[in-house]
């Protein structure tokens, strides 16, 4: 089977084109992903570019993006396959006119023809290049998961009326996780793990001056310090990367050259979402004495 | 899971020999990589970290893709196959130090450098007056160096800054049986860092005057942030020099991390309490989130027999669709009764926090903390969603101490009883939280007795290992009777099962 990248840097080279920058460690993850033929279970606070990274190694590799978006109540039907049961009906029923034999109907209407694909499913059956995403595994109950485990595991699905179908090629498979439960251990034994925190200040500052346009280096490097300084106190939802853009995105709109204390207390609540992180944020930040020495 | 040994791994491995990876197994035994990564499994194992055969397998599979000199790439190529936990990561990461801290092109150990472990015998007795041999730097030029390092951030200068901090300062000698922390203490001391800060921040008000205070304090961040690294690869370059002197697997022991989970409250380091703190916080979330699912998913309540007998007259009077009544899980009421004194106040501080957390599971919280005197606190709780500032204010600002400040069980147990003892009912639970070091004052154990019995529960936790209960001035056994359990909560991992049975 031929591999996607040719190494390590051909992955980090290729997604910083797409405007993903990534450290060595993601880069190498998402390769050996690649080469081992696993799933990478990618975990992180919110908006550090989870989902984001699986469309850009879409992007970069020429795939089809399949997504399944998880939520409580997720089955069967939704993620892998479903019968066309109207349409099984109408094959009954025209049938029963021509009288014909019961067996015959049966192996009928259990084809190809009356199989409605859902993500899962169609990841597997499809023969151009795909990368799946599961978005938000955690999300589904512990007992869903297992429906993941097969083609997880073996790349393939079994249906009891048709038998078990292997994937035509082995679709690269991403799985997010907001942590908000422990995964089981059988999922996360299937799956290379990938945990996206933060990044450094360094390349916040290089993800900023990349996604807002307009921005000055002097702004980015302002906005990226600041974020991380918030990012220092014991906060319950520190600012994410996409806010420290969307914060970075005001800042130029309202034509700052250089934050201060004013500008930072006044647009603050772009960056942090809950009364009291801002109170605390604002209070930490009006004192020169450091957190710790 | 963890606790599969090594050979049994390699059993199991002979006979799956369906699976592709393990045919490659036998003929690469004799990889000293292959080896190396053995023995750095089974210390991965020994911390606690769950590392299963088909994991084990896939790093095996993995290192044969990435190269061990590019060593970054090559620690999250592992740590993504072994370590699915993030929890675990700064145990992974010391374990991956010490197994491949001697290989990578930088990181190698070279004749110099042993040189000047044995180099440091003479030294240190002549420590800080001396010159300097070779490419030794003085202590002025060593300061000066460090504070250039600092001042522009760069990773390269800050390391070797940190390699001559050590072989100046450290003064490790071969063999010598002390742990890392000495060394780093006696580095770290030498280095005076506060001072550097201080110097630092002055540099930068002096140079550029008119500068505000929101400024200043993102330079301190950032400085601060330098030196946290500074400190850090102090620690790996001894580290690395213990290795190499003391060889790999006598290192890993010493050296050991314990998981998040697994840190002892009542002996934590500055840096395991943080770690802790940030542990705290996914773990409530995992926990009310798996409370509320066992509320919805529960079983459905006991049979109602008036709605079956109903239903059954459609049926002709056969009872064919038994009929449930709703769950209806009663929520207890929560009195939380803390030992705040110096040894387990960390304790308190936990289990207050996570008590509140989660207080949305329980119908009602009340808290009281008590050394000798005792107070309610329930009202630094309500009308704040910022739990640790609550539990900040317990600290500093509630009336705890009533004759000397050493902690009597006796007397605030008393206090409870008089103030409180009335609003205990039969839906409230109690706990307790503390040693019951009584400082050899009156038990009062009666009021323990009274409590539990107009009380639904009454659970004492107790952050001692329980081989040390009844010892000394620990009269836990005088409770214990009267008590419908009695617990050991040492860790988090103690803890979050104890409130899971809780609620």
């Amino acid at each position: 089977m031929s591999h996607r990248f040719t190494d390590v840097d051909a992955v980090r080279e290729g997604l910083s084109k797409v405007d993903y920058l990534c450290d060595s460690g993601l880069a190498g993850v998402v390769y050996l992903a690649d080469r081992l033929d696993k799933p990478v279970l990618v975990e992180g606070p919110a908006g550090t570019g989870k989902t984001q990274l699986a469309k850009s190694v879409a992007e970069i590799t020429g795939s089809r993006l399949i997504r399944l978006q998880c939520y409580e109540g997720l089955d069967e039907a939704r993620a892998l396959y479903e019968w066309n049961y109207k349409k099984q009906l109408l094959r009954i029923q025209t049938e029963r006119e021509a009288d014909v034999e019961w067996d015959n109907i049966s192996t009928d209407i259990f084809s190809d023809e009356f199989l409605l694909t859902r993500p899962l499913l169609e990841a597997i059956r499809a023969t151009d290049p795909i990368v799946l995403l599961i978005d938000e595994v955690d999300r589904v109950e512990v007992e869903t998961e297992a429906l993941l485990l097969e083609i997880l595991s073996e790349y393939q699905v079994s249906i009891p009326e048709l038998g078990t179908m292997e994937a035509v090629q082995v679709p690269l498979v991403f799985l997010t996780s907001n942590n908000t439960r422990e995964l089981s251990e059988a999922l996360k034994r299937r799956c290379l793990y990938l945990h996206i925190d933060y990044p450094s200040m360094e390349r916040e500052k290089e993800i900023v001056l990349a996604k807002v346009p307009d921005i000055t280096e002097n702004l980015a490097d302002q906005v990226a310090r600041v974020v991380r300084s918030i990012r220092r106190l014991e906060l319950k939802k520190p600012p994410s990367v996409s806010e420290t853009l969307d914060w970075a995105r005001t800042l130029v709109l309202l034509g700052v050259q250089h934050v201060d204390a004013d500008v930072a207390a006044e647009t603050i609540n772009i960056l942090l979402k809950y009364q009291s992180d801002i109170t605390r944020a604002g209070k930490e930040l009006a004192t020169v004495e450091g957190l710790d020495a | 899971m963890g606790d599969g040994g090594q050979g049994s791994a390699v059993t199991v491995a002979d006979h799956a020999s369906g699976i592709g990876a393990v045919g490659s197994l036998p003929v690469a035994a004799g990889d000293p990589l292959l080896d190396l990564l053995n023995g750095f499994i089974a210390e991965l194992r020994a911390v606690g970290i769950p590392a299963s055969l088909t994991e084990n397998l896939d790093a095996m599979e993995a290192v044969k893709h990435i190269p061990v000199e590019d060593r970054d790439t090559f620690k999250y190529a592992l740590a993504a196959t072994l370590v699915k936990n993030q929890a675990h990561w700064k145990a992974f990461e010391t374990v991956f130090e010490v197994y491949f801290s001697l290989r990578g092109a930088q990181y190698e150990i070279t004749e110099d450098d042993l040189e000047d472990v044995t180099d440091a015998d003479g030294e240190i007795a002549a420590e800080g007056d001396r010159g300097g041999s070779g490419d030794m730097l003085s202590p002025e030029e060593l300061a000066e160096m460090l504070y250039r390092a600092l001042m522009r951030g760069d990773a390269e200068m800050i390391r070797a800054a940190a390699r001559q901090a050590v072989r100046r300062y450290a003064g490790m000698e071969p063999g010598r049986p002390v742990g890392g922390t000495y060394y780093l203490y006696r580095t770290l001391r030498n280095l005076d860092l506060e001072g550097v800060l201080e110097r630092l921040m002055d540099v930068d008000q002096e140079t550029e005057g008119d500068v505000d205070d929101f400024e200043l304090r993102l330079r301190r961040d950032t400085y601060e942030l330098r030196i946290a690294e500074l400190k850090r690869q102090i620690e790996a370059e001894i580290r690395r020099r213990l290795v190499a002197d003391r060889g790999v697997e006598a290192m890993a022991k010493t050296l050991r991390k314990p998981l998040p989970s697994d840190i002892d409250f009542m002996h934590a380091s500055r840096e395991e309490m943080a770690s802790l703190r940030k542990a705290i916080y996914p773990l409530t979330r995992k926990l009310a989130a798996r409370l509320v699912r066992k509320r919805r998913h529960g079983r459905s309540g006991p049979l109602d027999f008036r709605s079956t007998v109903r239903h059954s007259l459609s049926y002709g009077g056969v009872p064919v669709e038994p009929k449930f009544r709703h769950p209806r899980p009663h929520k207890p009421d929560i009195m939380v009764v803390a030992d705040v004194s110096g040894s387990v106040a960390a304790f308190a501080r936990f289990t207050l926090h996570l008590v509140y957390a989660i207080s949305s599971q329980f119908s009602k919280v009340r808290s009281f903390v008590f050394i000798d005197g005792l107070d309610e606190v329930t009202q630094y709780f309500e009308g704040t969603d910022d739990i640790a500032e609550a539990v900040h204010r317990v600290n500093t600002e509630a009336d705890v101490v009533w004759v000397d400040g050493h902690s009597d069980y006796g007397h605030a147990l008393g206090v409870f009883w008089d103030n409180y003892g009335n609003d205990v009912g039969p839906r409230t639970t109690v706990l307790i939280l503390g040693d019951a070091r009584n400082n050899y004052h009156a038990p009062e154990s009666w009021i323990v007795k009274a409590l539990q019995e107009k009380a639904r529960h009454l659970y004492w936790l107790n952050p001692e290992p329980r081989s040390y209960w009844d010892t000394g001035d620990s009269i836990v056994g005088e409770y214990a009777p009267h008590c419908d359990g009695v617990f050991e909560v040492r860790n988090l991992r103690q803890l979050e099962a104890f409130v899971d049975r809780l609620a």
